[in-house]
């Protein structure tokens, strides 16, 4: 069947929605029922884990097609299975999910008081769609997911969300949706001409030239929203700043890669002529979304807002890195995405420690924490400077792959994307001066108390996750070496018999 | 003369006396629910006769059985139980337990299902007829009510008035081209070159006739003040069944008889289906009343089904059949979950009074949500695969414009869709409803579960609407 022996890309994609099941079924008093979802959708999320692990032992680096696969006819007339499967860039993303859940489920453990078993409802189903939208091999089943997200996440920012949630939740729901009613066109479109909605069979097809630039802009819209890129940005500061801590966690950990990943999953290899053709637009966008919302995150005085502005600058990395459609470009992609899924979701975490004694965000309500609290002051600061990327934590690795391979692109591309990382230590640097250091001038802040073993506990896997890919990184792009190179190679093909004008593009390679 | 192609019709019209007879012969006393009964029993008997029943052309080919009728009739009486159903209790408490109210349910029924298999335009004025007088009535039910009785005086006079314009453009049709038999048109009109101007302007006003009956814009103006107005059974009623009869009616007409001048007629279906759309989507933003809302969404769907119609080919009408089969789950459980809306015994239509429902009645706001998104089109609810359908007709056939504004629409209309889930969930709670009834329960359980769980296993729906959309293309 495949390398597992058992169906389990299902299994973990299912499994949170079993027990999603289990807590709608628990019954009793208030105190009761929340007890026991916590527990629930804890053990849930961690049996999940420990299956996804699997994935991670038995993955076989050197092949670079898909593995796991599983195939249940679905619509079989119309050429619709439900096909599941992972292959070097998205089984570290399956895993990044995996891992962020249990800790977002650990994070709002006393955070979150009311509702406690809707919300962990929530977040399990959450954990079934992004699981299953990066396994998905066929486009609908991709699809289904890729806007089954919106349904959690827009209730997990309304009914839990600070008090502008209404509007960041509709706004959230709104933009995101827009994009996918169009990607959806490209899907019909696409069906239409492959006759199938199969991933892998799309991604020897060749489309017209024509029809791939009309597909292009239609993933354009559905994925720069999600990434998010400038000028659709906008969404991402309202859900970040009203979204609670684990939401923002889950949105800035996994919810914007799965934009970057539809970019390489579709855009990148279906579309070869349309992609290159319009590199210099998504570089232009990208360049804007890193200097602009870098000037933009200098400028917040809500902590939330920062963090978030400075995930659109570091997203913008990432598309400069898909789409130079190199080596060392996209390999420096994935780098950035698993940093930032790792260190802005820490960041967030970090926001929250603080808001949960405080319940405020704005900078200028701290200041003197180092004082008060010594262990949250080096967790934020490893953080900081995971985001700056400094050398031997994860935010290096992607960053320093990115600009290589912009490099190689073009001169100019590399110098205003490393204009984004000086940029990034001003702004980082200047929010953890303002919060940790200085003097306490408050009163209410002296009383404030450091992390607590919970709290510990949560961040521990994300300190080790972010030195982990800072120091070995091999360990990680080991999985994806394969695909990656295959993908490069094969765009460059693409692209040689296009230019030749030979009909050969179509021929599986 | 093969008549056994209307059993199912005839059975049922037959069941319909019989229940009439069994109400005034216990007078006096509370019939109400037997007749209910008796007439869910008639609907499932007619449901089994209509799968079982002969094949073919009837009554010198007025009138048909296909793979088409089937698949409208299966479905026409589902939506039919199912306002049955939903009027149980709602008749109970408003002082409307009249046995009538069944019975007329029921003639309206035999009028859908009629439409459905009729192949000459008289055997169709006659089916839309017997539909629409019996709605007329129930719309005025509760004939104490100013609301409930203006409601259907509207409606009479404005479906008076397409039935008009409908049998005008039937008369220039059959003076253009000498017959009223569907497939003789078929055959006369099988040049479009020699399509002559009076018998373009007969089709315009067959299918104008035909959109106020499916309140489509900009001959939607009575939707909205005889869904709100009526009693809410029957707005469940009319936002089901009969829409998909007059839906199933309008594209046989438009597929078979002037299937052949598809030039002439697409372009107004087209901008039909766009106005439609525009405005569902942008008039329901502002409505406060729920049953409103639901008019005005329902404008909206209309412009998205006839999307399919505007393709013109199996495709498109295979996308119709898919769409109407989720619509109807949809709204009536929407319905449903709108009778449920009581509070100390006073019916209750403001959006607002749904606030907090997601605290106060977890299942039942469960079931709202499930349909709001499912009428949104999110997936992976029932409603995501009628537009996925859909499209897929409006992308093969290349009409792009409609495709795009559908999608952007859709958007548009999901706006009021979630912000009536925000409602429920995000605002404040209000005081409790009174305790659902088992019928209610069961209503909104059982459309629940058919829009969730849709896409787990389409293939027989879909399957199924293939083959009828083949038998109309033959």
């Amino acid at each position: 069947m495949n390398a597992a022996g058992f169906p389990v890309l299902s299994l973990i994609t299912w499994l949170p929605l079993l027990g999603g099941l289990v807590i709608m079924s628990i019954r009793g008093d208030e105190e009761t029922v929340a007890a026991n979802a916590r527990w629930t959708a804890l053990w849930t999320s961690l049996i999940v884990l420990a299956l996804s692990l699997v994935l991670w032992a038995r993955y076989d680096e050197a092949d670079p097609g898909f593995q796991f696969v599983e195939s249940v006819a679905w619509l079989p007339d119309w050429g619709i299975t439900y096909h599941m499967g992972v292959d070097g860039i998205s089984v570290l993303f399956v895993l990044l999910s995996t891992v962020l859940t249990p800790i977002c489920i650990l994070a709002s453990w006393e955070s979150v008081k009311v509702r406690v078993r809707e919300y962990m409802l929530a977040f399990l189903i959450l954990e079934t769609m992004m699981v299953g939208m990066f396994c998905a091999l066929d486009f609908l089943v991709f699809y289904m997911f890729f806007e089954g997200v919106l349904i959690p996440m827009y209730l997990i920012i309304g009914v839990w969300g600070g008090p502008r949630r209404v509007y960041a939740a509709i706004k959230f729901f709104l933009f995101t949706l827009t994009g996918s009613v169009l990607m959806l066109l490209a899907l019909l479109a696409m069906w239409y001409q492959a006759g199938t909605t199969d991933i892998t069979v799309l991604l020897h097809t060749t489309f017209p030239q024509a029809m791939q630039v009309w597909l292009f802009l239609a993933f354009l819209a559905s994925f720069a929203v999600k990434v998010p890129m400038w000028p659709v940005h906008t969404w991402l500061p309202d859900a970040h700043v009203e979204a609670p801590t684990a939401g923002s966690v889950i949105l800035a950990g996994v919810l914007l890669k799965m934009g970057a990943y539809g970019f390489l999953r579709f855009s990148l290899p279906m579309l070869p002529q349309a992609s290159a053709e319009l590199a210099p637009l998504m570089f232009a966008l990208s360049v804007v979304a890193v200097v602009y919302t870098s000037f933009v995150a200098f400028a917040q005085t809500d902590m939330k807002k920062l963090i978030a502005y400075s995930s659109v600058a570091h997203m913008g990395v990432v598309t400069i890195g898909i789409f130079s459609a190199n080596v060392q470009g996209i390999s420096g992609a994935l780098f950035q995405m698993l940093s930032h899924g790792v260190v802005s979701g820490a960041l967030f975490l970090c926001v929250g420690v603080v808001y949960d004694r405080m319940h405020t965000r704005e900078i200028a309500r701290y200041g003197g924490l180092a004082d008060r609290m010594p262990v949250y002051a080096f967790m934020f600061m490893l953080f900081t400077m995971a985001s700056v990327g400094l050398p031997g934590t994860s935010g290096f690795v992607g960053e320093f792959l990115v600009l290589v391979g912009a490099l190689e692109v073009n001169f100019w591309l590399a110098l205003f994307g490393s204009l984004g990382m000086i940029m990034g230590a001003v702004y980082m640097l200047f929010l953890y001066r303002r919060v940790i250091f200085g003097r306490i001038t408050r009163d209410d802040l002296r009383a404030i108390l450091d992390m607590s073993p919970r709290e510990i506990a949560v961040f521990a896997p994300l300190v080790v996750l972010t030195f982990w890919i800072g120091i070995y990184p091999s360990s990680f792009s080991g999985f994806w070496d394969a695909t990656v190179n295959a993908m490069a190679s094969q765009h460059q093909a693409a692209l040689h018999a296009g230019h030749a004008d030979l009909k050969l593009a179509g021929v599986r390679p | 003369m093969n008549w056994m192609v209307a059993l199912p019709e005839l059975v049922l019209a037959c069941f319909g006396m019989v229940i009439l007879l069994v109400g005034v012969l216990q007078r006096g006393r509370d019939t109400f629910q037997l007749a209910s009964m008796l007439t869910l029993g008639a609907f499932l008997v007619t449901i089994l006769l209509v799968i079982a029943g002969a094949r073919g052309f009837g009554y010198h080919g007025q009138f048909v059985t296909d793979a088409f009728s089937l698949f409208v009739n299966v479905l026409v009486l589902v939506g039919a139980s199912l306002a049955v159903v939903g009027s149980l209790d709602y008749n109970e408490h408003e002082n409307l337990r009249r046995f009538e109210f069944p019975v007329l349910v029921l003639f309206a029924t035999v009028g859908m299902m009629v439409m459905a298999s009729s192949t000459n335009l008289m055997t169709l004025y006659l089916g839309l007829e017997l539909q629409s007088l019996s709605i007329y009535v129930l719309a005025a039910f509760a004939r104490d009510q100013l609301r409930s009785s203006e409601a259907g005086l509207k409606y009479f006079v404005l479906g008076a008035l397409a039935s008009g314009l409908l049998l005008y453009g039937i008369s220039l049709v059959y003076g253009f081209a000498g017959s009223m038999q569907f497939d003789q048109l078929a055959t006369a009109l099988a040049d479009p070159a020699h399509a002559s101007p009076g018998l373009i302007v007969g089709i315009v006003f067959i299918i104008v006739g035909l959109a106020f009956k499916i309140s489509a814009v900009p001959f939607h103006m009575w939707a909205p003040d005889v869904y709100e107005g009526a009693p809410t059974p029957v707005t469940l009623l009319m936002a089901t069944a009969p829409k998909v009869a007059a839906m199933a009616l309008l594209v046989r007409t438009m597929a078979t008889p002037f299937g052949h001048l598809l030039q002439q007629w697409q372009q107004l279906i087209v901008l039909i289906s766009i106005v439609s759309m525009l405005l569902g989507a942008f008039g329901a933003i502002g409505q406060r009343n729920i049953k409103r809302l639901m008019a005005y969404s329902s404008i909206g769907h209309v412009g998205y089904i006839l999307i399919g119609l505007a393709a013109g080919n199996t495709v498109g009408v295979r996308g119709v059949l898919i769409y109407l089969v989720t619509y109807v789950f949809t709204s009536a459980g929407a319905f449903a979950c709108i009778l449920a809306m009581r509070r100390r015994g006073t019916m209750l239509e403001q959006i607002s009074d749904l606030g907090g429902l997601g605290r106060r009645d977890p299942t039942l706001a469960l079931w709202m949500t499930v349909f709001m998104f499912s009428m949104a089109g999110i997936p992976p609810f029932s409603g995501f695969w009628g537009k996925y359908f859909i499209f897929t007709a409006a992308v093969q056939s290349g009409l792009w414009a409609l495709a795009v504004i559908g999608v952007l629409t859709s958007v548009v209309g999901a706006y009021y869709y979630i912000r009536v889930i925000k409602v429920m969930y995000f605002d404040t709670p209000e005081e409790a409803f009174d305790p659902r009834p088992a019928s209610l329960s069961t209503l909104a359980a059982a459309t629940g579960l058919f829009t969730t769980l849709f896409f787990v296993f389409p293939a027989p729906i879909v399957g199924a609407a293939n083959a009828a959309a083949r038998a109309l293309f033959g």
